[in-house]
This record gives C-alpha cells, structure tokens and sequence, in this order.
C-alpha cells in the first residue's frame, strides 16, 4: 500500500486531501474558485455573516461557486469576540448548511494580534460539542489547552503557526511538536503560513494537515500559489512518513566512495 | 399621510416598519430571498427553515438573516 495515499481521518470522514483552504481575501468568486482547484482542497472554510437587506438581491453567492455537493463546507466564527456569538454563528451555520455539523471554531481575543480568546474557546467548545457539533478548533500553541480541547470532544485540534494572516511561518515548531505528541485527534496548523516551505515544515513536524488563507488569495498569483501549497503539503507529508536521515552537527559524511581514487 | 406601520422589525441589527403583519416566510419573500441560502434567528433562535410558514413575527422582533461569505 502506498503509505502516502493514507486518507486524512477527521470525524470519520476519509479526505485525500491535507490542505484545506479559505475562501477569502480573493478578487472574485471565480478567482476563488480557480485557486481552490489548483490547491486540490475538498475542505473549504467560509465565514457567517449578515445579508445585505434591500439591495443586491441577485447578487451572486459564494456557495454558486462551491457547492456543498462538491465540497465539504467549513463553516467559521471569524470575528466571534464571545463563546455565546460563536455558538450563535455556528447554529446559524448548520441551519445554512441544511444539518451540516462539522465547523471550525475561533474565538478571538483582540483585534491587533487574533490571537485565540482561550477561556472563551473552551466554553463555546463544550457547549457546540454537546449540541453535536463536530468541533474543529483554532487554538494557541499550547500543549495543556491542546488536550483540553481534545477532552471536551473536538474532532480536531488547529494550532496556530503564527499570527492570522501574518505570513510569518511557523513561528515555534517545538510547541507544535508537544502538541503533535500528545494528541489523538488529528492536528492541523491553522494560520501563519506564508509561503510553500512553510506548509511543507508543518507537514514534516507531523502535522495532519495545514489550513491556510492568505497565503494563497494574497500571493501575487494566487492560483499558482494554491498549486505549490498543494505540492508542498504532499511532499511535506511524503518526508515525515519517509523519516530524515539523523543530523550530523560539524560532521560531514561523503556520498561518493572514498577509495579507489585516481593517483593514489 | 402615511399610514402607521403595523409594526416595526429589527433586521441585521437596523428597525424597519411593516405596513402588514408578516410570517418568516412572509418576511423572506418581501425581502426577495425566496430560494436564497440563508438562515434566519429570532430572538436568539434558530427558525428552521420548515418553520418559516407558521412562525408569526411581532412588533420588535429582532431577525439575523445570515449568508456565507468569504473567509478563513
């Protein structure tokens, strides 16, 4: 069997693919979905937000453009401040997606970093988890409120890399690690990514998968961009399972044979 | 003179007046989202969409009327 073909797991739920993709920041509905082809992604997140009253009525929606038939939609709470505001969005968001119960939780703490409200996060997460919600869930890098999440029933614990929408890389691989050890539930970094290398270093720690956003919509191609994260996270994915030869610090090791060398 | 609306509806978070009284699904179709994949919460809760027909709305109601959008 080819081990690189192991479907990613999530809820019981079989994916080929291990990179799932954002849908905002893009120019237009069709550059979203050009990229989203290009990235290979079948799990695409979208966010909750009021409809324009009286106005645009036959505007174009954005799931014209990607079809619960074809995609597994990830509703988010982007921009929940509150347990209570994300658990309302959410409600919203199965309602929306006729009874769909896989989300993806964020409850952020301020407006400069986005960095994760975690007491807030923990109550919305029980509170989803017991209304039967299959919880995907955007976290800090920290290995205790890692595993309490996991505890409460979350299907799946999303760390960030670095800052949202930063671009900065994955900032504290050790953390991940902690994180990667510890878990049952498959792990994800959500947020940070800024480049291929970057989702490739994520997938090499171990990572089950890699979430990302702007990395793609804001690159200066973004459809080109979606391919290389697409063939980052593969190869990523191929060298963790493949295993790194041992470091050799100030030790080199020569790769062609050292005898039978002319004039010797 | 304009008549005086029969009653007054908090939509997204804005008040508009109604000249007649309104069922969900009325509201919906006044608002031209008929067919639409929306979601709707009144008062705080979830009206299923099987229950917009027989779901009445009363002066200072307050409706969400949500969509998806671009995000990550």
């Amino acid at each position: 069997m080819n081990r690189t073909a192991t479907p990613l797991v999530i809820a019981g739920r079989e994916y080929r693919s291990r990179l799932l993709v954002g849908t905002g920041k893009y120019k237009d509905f069709a550059e979203t979905r050009a990229a989203i082809d290009a990235s290979g992604a079948e799990i695409v997140t979208v966010a909750i937000r009021r409809t324009n009253i009286g106005q645009n009525a036959g505007e174009p929606n954005l799931l014209d453009f990607l079809p619960p038939s074809q995609f597994t939609i990830l509703p988010n709470t982007a921009g929940c401040y509150t347990a209570d505001d994300a658990v309302r969005t959410l409600r919203l968001a199965r309602e929306l997606l006729d009874g769909h119960a896989l989300v993806k939780l964020e409850v952020l703490g301020d407006p400069k970093t986005l960095f994760p409200n975690m007491p807030e996060t923990l109550k919305a997460a029980e509170t989803l988890v017991k209304e039967g919600f299959q919880v995907m869930v955007y976290c800090a890098d920290d290995p205790i409120q890692a595993k309490m999440l996991e505890d409460i029933g979350c299907v799946a614990i999303m760390p960030l890399a670095s800052l949202i929408g930063s671009g900065m890389g994955i900032v504290n691989p050790w953390n991940l690690r902690l994180i990667l050890d510890a878990a049952k539930v498959p792990v994800l970094v959500d947020a940070g990514v800024g480049t291929a290398s970057d989702a490739a270093i994520a997938m090499e720690l171990g990572c089950d998968g890699v979430l990302m956003n702007t990395a793609i919509a804001h690159a200066q191609d973004p459809v080109l961009m979606a391919s290389a994260m697409k063939k980052a996270v593969e190869a990523g994915r191929e060298a963790f399972l493949a295993g790194r030869m041992a470091r050799k610090f100030y030790s080199a090791d020569p790769s062609s044979p050292t005898t039978g060398l002319i004039g010797s | 003179m304009i008549e005086s609306p029969a009653m007054n509806l908090v939509i997204n978070g804005e008040t508009r007046p109604f000249p007649e009284p309104l069922t969900v699904a009325g509201l919906v179709d006044t608002l031209g989202f008929v067919g639409k994949r929306i979601a709707v919460e009144k008062n705080g809760d979830i009206v299923p969409r099987s229950r917009y027909a027989e779901t009445p709305l009363a002066e200072g109601d307050r409706l969400e009327i949500v969509v998806a959008v671009g995000g990550g």
